[in-house]
């Protein structure tokens, strides 16, 4: 027998390591206050193009939640010039793939086509930007559209635990509370009026950036960008600070029933840190042994050592706000309770002693060695850019980032689990069958229990 | 550098559903030179990123690396397709037993019309035909997995004769070439492999096959399949084009008469599982606007496709298709990771990476003449198979049938 040294040993050993850039992007900005963000990269004959808005959910008016994302999927449904099935079919005809959003923070609209058709795609682009109809039947369909989601989210446990675990989380005031795209109640109340104020308010050049990623050059996309955009007038909009405070302090158990469940789907968390925060790394790192990777504790107690799961993982939701940090999984229902003790001992583990060297290199060296594999599409690159722009990162931003990512220690990871980990104040969500795990959790001592149903109605 | 090899869940025996995918969990379980979950440890420490997955007619590994890392992924791909069970215990397999069990609780049981993916192709294909039964498995022929099934299919299966080995990147050919050899050159063909049975089907259905399914789901869906021309056929381009006409994106036939002009539709869409044996299925999948019955919605659905057939596709919506399909292709090419599978892919089923090379150009070399007759032959009532989603609380007595029949087993 060969000892596991020697074995090590035995193993293929790296060549030398080969030079990684992040790509070289310009900043420029126009008379009119709208900036432009260009990285050529030729590889493939593509461009992405990704249009930044300062018009996220944070933005919605108070009682009147999914007025952000319904105007941004408005964008594509028609302009002043062509009717929504018009401007779908000469997008796609060009072979654009075209997507409007808007989550938490900014509101955008991304489009994929070959470098040759950019030109006569960018004005298609252009004319969605600053000429949205924002037709009273589209508006009617998509508002629908999103009332049947909803009535869908009620029978699908993996995006009802995720949607529920922001409304227990965080303060009833606060937007985070309740569903990023709006629930029934506010979604009903939204007349086009609300859309086409909300429009020119936040769609203004003074807060927006357009990217261009791919096959061009940063002269050939500005003058694009200029012919198209140059004459949008407007100033800029007051950045909106959404209230991230938590509901409570206090452990608490919030059950979603959901009759006969095979399965728990689980949330446990609290209310995070904010995305421009000075330990943003340390917490990465900390992240990614605590439940970021494969082979983080949490994914490793759970599905591998206990079969509970097929997997389960930890993230904070990066926002310009606090967002949540999140455990989430899905486990048998009747080990719901054993699970839950697993997660919490790996929460208290995380802040009661430092992390091994071996596991400390094993998150900063894989952070640090898939760096440029994040980064191999112009959809992932423009991406990337607009986060850089979003949260206003320094500009060497990506160029310092796995100096930043290694220089992390096993010191600084205990730090910040000991700051930003709260295990007192834990929420925890499942969308369950009550009648299955009520008993063992109420055992757990935990926190108070209510249960709940699909549409978030207290039931017992 | 991704791995394929030349099995999947078609090749699995009676009483053995799931096996193939619960084979592939088993294989980040260690071998000789390596312990459990190290393989994904080992990749992750050289700043990779990895995974596996299991299809009906294969199965595929696949790291992606820094390229100064790329002996370490072959070593690892090596020890294991030629040192597999030493490290196989009876407990890692009860731990991805339960692993797998969970994994169909999440993506079936637990989730609204998460059992499409067993009973579409339990109604597309005949009994005893090998795409016909569950590739996640069911939970007695899971349980039923031994150790020795395990020995026995690696035997079977994991030898280099039924794998293909691509890679991708920033790699020396001759250093690339040279690594291949020293850790795949000493592992001995199996040559054991068992032909499939006969696979070849009728173009059709031959008649409109219907099942209807009570679930917890909110809002009716419809899922409604056509046997075409097995991928990478001649045939193959025209009904992926057809697919794409009527279900890819918004300007898409289905998405804009059922859901933009006539409100029938919440969602809708069209896909080609892209089978290379026996016969493949197109797919259009449509769900309900709030209101619309269950009936209602697969009749306007059925409607759309009558009109399809009876007035043909036109020009302009095939070179849309064409378009979307073309930039999709670029666009998945700047992955090496993709362009790795797709070499994998080719050279497996087809015996030619090189087709790599020639996809967008058999995309636009088909016609609207081809796509036309592909609709004519192949979208009408005769070759139609209907699964039917209706929310449990208004399925009508009549329409509970099939469902309710399987629900008591």
């Amino acid at each position: 027998m060969t000892t596991a040294a020697e074995r090590r040993a035995a193993r293929p050993q790296p060549g030398q390591r080969r030079d990684y850039h992040f790509p070289a992007f310009e900043r420029r900005r126009l008379e009119n206050g709208l900036e432009l963000i260009v990285s050529p990269v030729h590889k493939l004959p593509l461009a992405t193009v990704a249009a930044v808005f300062d018009a996220g959910a944070v933005c919605d008016p108070v009682g009147r939640e999914g007025t952000a994302q319904l105007v941004a999927k408005l964008l594509l449904e028609g302009t002043e010039q062509n009717d929504g099935a018009e401007l779908t079919e000469r997008f796609e005809r060009l072979g654009a793939s075209v997507d409007a959003h808007a989550d938490w923070d900014a509101a955008g609209v991304t489009m994929t086509v070959l470098a040759e058709h950019l030109p006569e795609a960018f004005s298609l682009l252009g004319e969605v930007i600053l000429t949205p109809a924002f037709r009273q039947r589209e508006f009617e369909r998509l508002k629908a559209e999103r009332l049947a989601e909803l009535l869908q989210l009620r029978a699908e446990p993996r995006g009802l635990a995720d949607e529920m675990f922001g409304r227990f989380l965080y303060t009833a005031e606060s937007r985070f509370a309740r569903f990023e795209g709006g629930d029934e109640q506010t979604v009903q109340r939204i007349e086009r009026d609300h859309l086409l104020s909300f429009y020119e308010s936040r769609y203004v050049p003074g807060c927006t950036t357009i990217i261009v990623v791919g096959d061009v050059t940063p002269d050939g996309a500005e003058a694009i960008v200029r012919k198209c955009l140059g004459g949008w007038h407007g100033g800029a909009a007051k950045r909106v600070v959404a209230d991230d405070h938590p509901a409570r302090l206090e452990r608490a158990v919030h059950l979603v029933a959901k009759a006969d469940a095979p399965q728990s789907e689980l949330r446990i968390g609290h209310v995070g840190i904010p995305r421009n925060h000075p330990d943003f790394f340390p917490v990465n790192v900390m992240n990614a042994v605590l439940g970021g990777l494969f082979n983080s504790r949490i994914n490793l107690n759970l599905r591998e050592a206990h079969g509970y799961t097929y997997g389960a993982f930890s993230a904070f939701d990066w926002r310009r706000e606090a967002g949540p940090f999140l455990v989430h999984t899905a486990v048998r229902s009747d080990v719901t309770d054993a699970a839950a003790r697993e997660i919490i001992g790996e929460i208290d583990r995380m802040r009661a002693e430092a992390i091994s060297a071996e596991e400390l290199s094993l998150a900063t060296s894989y952070l640090d060695g898939v760096f440029p594999i994040r980064f191999e599409s112009t959809a992932a690159i423009a991406a990337a850019l607009s986060v850089l722009s979003l949260f206003g990162l320094p500009e060497d931003y990506y160029d310092t980032y796995r100096a930043r990512v290694t220089a992390v220690s096993a010191d600084q990871v205990l730090e910040a689990a000991q700051r930003y980990l709260h295990p007192e104040s834990l929420q925890m969500v499942a969308v369950c069958d009550p009648t299955a795990v009520r008993g063992p959790l109420d055992a757990m001592h935990f926190g108070p229990l209510n249960v709940y149903d699909v549409t978030g109605q207290r039931i017992a | 550098m991704n791995l394929w090899y030349h099995v999947g869940s078609a090749n699995e025996r009676p009483g053995r559903t799931g096996f193939a995918h619960l084979f592939e969990h088993m294989l980040f379980q260690g071998s000789a030179d390596v312990e459990a979950n190290e393989h994904f440890e080992l990749i992750q420490r050289a700043g990779g990123t990895l995974n596996g997955s299991t299809w009906l007619e294969r199965t595929n590994y696949y790291e992606t690396l820094p390229a100064n890392q790329l002996e370490l992924a072959l070593w690892l791909e090596a020890n294991r397709m030629g040192k597999l069970l030493p490290a196989m215990t009876q407990q890692k397999l009860d731990t991805q037993r339960d692993v797998v069990m969970n994994e169909r609780r999440w993506t079936m049981d637990n989730q609204p019309y998460g059992s499409w993916m067993e009973k579409l192709p339990a109604l597309c294909f005949p009994p005893e035909h090998p795409f016909h039964h569950s590739l996640i498995g069911s939970m007695e022929d899971l349980a039923a997995a031994s150790l020795e099934d395990v020995a026995q299919f690696f035997a079977t299966f994991y030898s280099p004769d039924n794998a293909v080995l691509s890679i991708a990147g920033d790699f020396d050919r001759r250093e690339a070439l040279e690594l291949v050899q020293k850790h795949f050159g000493p592992i001995p063909a199996a040559n054991r492999k068992p032909p499939l049975p006969d696979m070849a089907l009728p173009p059709v259905f031959g008649q409109w096959k219907r099942e209807v399914v009570p679930d917890d789901v909110m809002l009716p869906r419809l899922f409604l399949a056509f046997r075409s021309p097995v991928f990478g056929s001649d045939g193959y381009y025209a009904a992926s084009v057809c697919g794409a006409v009527l279900g890819l994106r918004n300007a898409s036939r289905l998405r804009r008469r059922l859901v933009r002009e006539r409100q029938i539709a919440a969602e809708a869409g069209a896909f080609t599982y892209d089978l290379a044996k026996g016969a493949d299925l197109l797919v259009a999948d449509v769900t309900a606007r709030p209101g619309v019955a269950a009936e209602q919605l697969e009749q306007e659905t059925a409607y759309e496709i009558d009109l399809v057939v009876r007035d043909g596709i036109e020009a302009a919506e095939v070179e849309r298709a064409v378009a979307l399909i073309q930039t999709m292709f670029v666009t998945a090419m700047q992955s090496a990771a993709e362009r790795a599978d797709r070499l994998s892919m080719y050279a497996t089923y087809f015996g030619d990476p090189h087709r790599v090379n020639d996809e967008v150009d058999r995309y636009r070399a088909v016609t609207l003449d081809q796509v036309n007759a592909f609709v004519r032959e192949r979208l009408g009532e005769s070759n139609r198979a209907s699964l039917l989603y209706v929310p449990r609380d208004q399925a009508p007595g009549e329409l509970v049938g099939a469902g309710a029949a399987a629900e008591a087993e």
